[in-house]
């Protein structure tokens, strides 16, 4: 399959860049994979995972909260609130931020640190759901 | 003229300092170096931004739109947000922008526009709070962060757009120092509110016209630019970060270099007195034998 130029970066870094085959995203609208020659076009994103297929056997997955997914000429870029690979969680240590976040959420004095304790919350609930755990 | 045990001690005093100085220098300089990477890796996120941005609004008839883009049509009331450090010691990276940012407040007010400012860091609010208390609306204190997170930005460029969307002011700017080099640090003044956006020259051919949107392009652009605000916020703190340690740097460094011109000054002018003082003597005795 012929490559395409591929783009995911996350406020605070640059994650992935590269020719890749495919890519399939969590658009709002429904998944849908991109591949060469898309269509221009612009959607943002629900939490959920990225499947990123540089060749047939190499794949890689990577959650994203968030954000927009813009296909142009020159490629697939996606502007991801937070990015994380896959790789680098597990089941135990998911549970565990899981448990701390709604520690947090009931020790949250202020208000401020009651909307950031529930958003956190938030997230890790939604990085559940995408791994179907 | 100092005696001997005056200018020892004003030597080793100067040593301490030159201790000090070159500690911060070589604090400043490995801080630098996490700084300008965590602003080099934030860079392409908004350079992105920026560009799916023009993408987007160049698809839009000009004039309508969210009014986070068109602005409320009036600019009456300015927002100033001055991201400056929370520290001293740097040189003139603090005054540099809270100069240029007091120059715009004098010439709005010299306009007869209203001003109000937002203070990011607490060196600028002591240096513009002289002058400015009424205008200042509030203070972001950073001090406690190590690392600045996207939160911190997001957290700011929020309070940002609810001022703007509860009406309290028409125009909003951001200053903060660009970090060019370890010896450069450019006051820079960007605006955030009406949204600037970059004029893209191809704009005009059919590939922009065949743009899709998914849900909406109105939707898109009511979410995307909240989000610029927060990114370029980020991107401001970040910014401002590096340039700080990079000022902090070369402040030390002349510090450093100045306390080792004093301390050679001083070493001479200490071993000329204590020869003069050895002559004097020498020739106290002598005439004093001679004499008998």
């Amino acid at each position: 399959m012929a490559a395409f130029h591929f783009e995911l970066v996350s406020p605070e870094q640059l994650l992935f860049s590269g020719e890749v085959e495919s890519v399939a995203i969590p658009g709002a609208e429904g998944q849908m994979t991109i591949l060469r020659d898309h269509a221009p076009v612009m959607t943002t994103l629900k939490p959920g995972v990225v499947e990123v297929a540089e060749s047939a056997s190499k794949t890689s997955r990577i959650f994203v909260r968030g954000g927009f997914a813009d296909v142009a000429t020159g490629g697939l870029t996606i502007l991801a609130e937070v990015a994380l690979p896959i790789e680098q969680l597990d089941a135990a240590k998911i549970a565990q931020e899981l448990k701390n976040a709604q520690e947090d959420l009931a020790d949250a004095a202020s208000d401020e640190a009651k909307r950031a304790a529930s958003e956190k919350l938030d997230q890790i609930n939604e990085l559940k759901v995408a791994l179907g755990l | 003229m100092p005696s001997l045990k005056d200018l020892r001690n004003r030597i080793a005093s100067v040593k301490a300092t030159q201790k000090i100085t070159k500690a911060m220098q070589m604090v400043a300089a490995a801080k630098l170096r996490r700084a300008q990477s965590a602003a080099e890796a934030a860079r392409p996120y908004a350079q992105r931004m920026g560009a799916v941005l023009t993408n987007v609004a160049g698809g839009i008839a000009p004039g309508s739109g969210p009014a986070l883009l068109t602005g409320t049509g009036k600019d009456q009331v300015h927002l100033l947000v001055v991201c400056t450090g929370e520290r001293g010691l740097c040189g003139a990276f603090n005054t540099a922008i809270v100069r240029m940012a007091r120059d715009h407040v004098n010439s709005l007010v010299a306009q007869g526009k209203t001003v109000k400012i937002l203070c990011v860091g607490k060196k600028g609010y002591d240096q513009l709070k002289r002058q400015y208390e009424k205008q200042i609306i509030g203070v972001e204190d950073l001090r406690s962060v190590r690392n600045i997170g996207f939160g911190n930005a997001d957290a700011i460029g929020k309070k940002i757009i609810s001022m703007f969307e509860a009406g309290e002011y028409d125009v909003c700017t951001l200053f903060f120092s660009r970090f060019r080099s370890v010896i450069a640090q450019v006051p820079t003044a960007a605006q955030l509110i009406p949204a600037q956006i970059a004029v893209n020259d191809n704009a005009a051919t059919g590939a922009q016209a065949a743009y899709e949107a998914e849900p909406g392009q109105e939707e898109i652009l009511a979410t995307l630019l909240p989000r610029n605000i927060s990114v370029q916020v980020f991107t401001a703190l970040l910014e401002n970060m590096a340039s700080f340690y990079g000022a902090q740097m070369s402040a030390m460094d002349n510090a450093t270099r100045n306390a080792g011109d004093m301390i050679k000054k001083q070493t001479t002018l200490y071993n000329r007195s204590r020869q003069a003082m050895i002559t004097k003597e020498l020739i106290e005795i002598i005439s004093g034998a001679e004499a008998l």
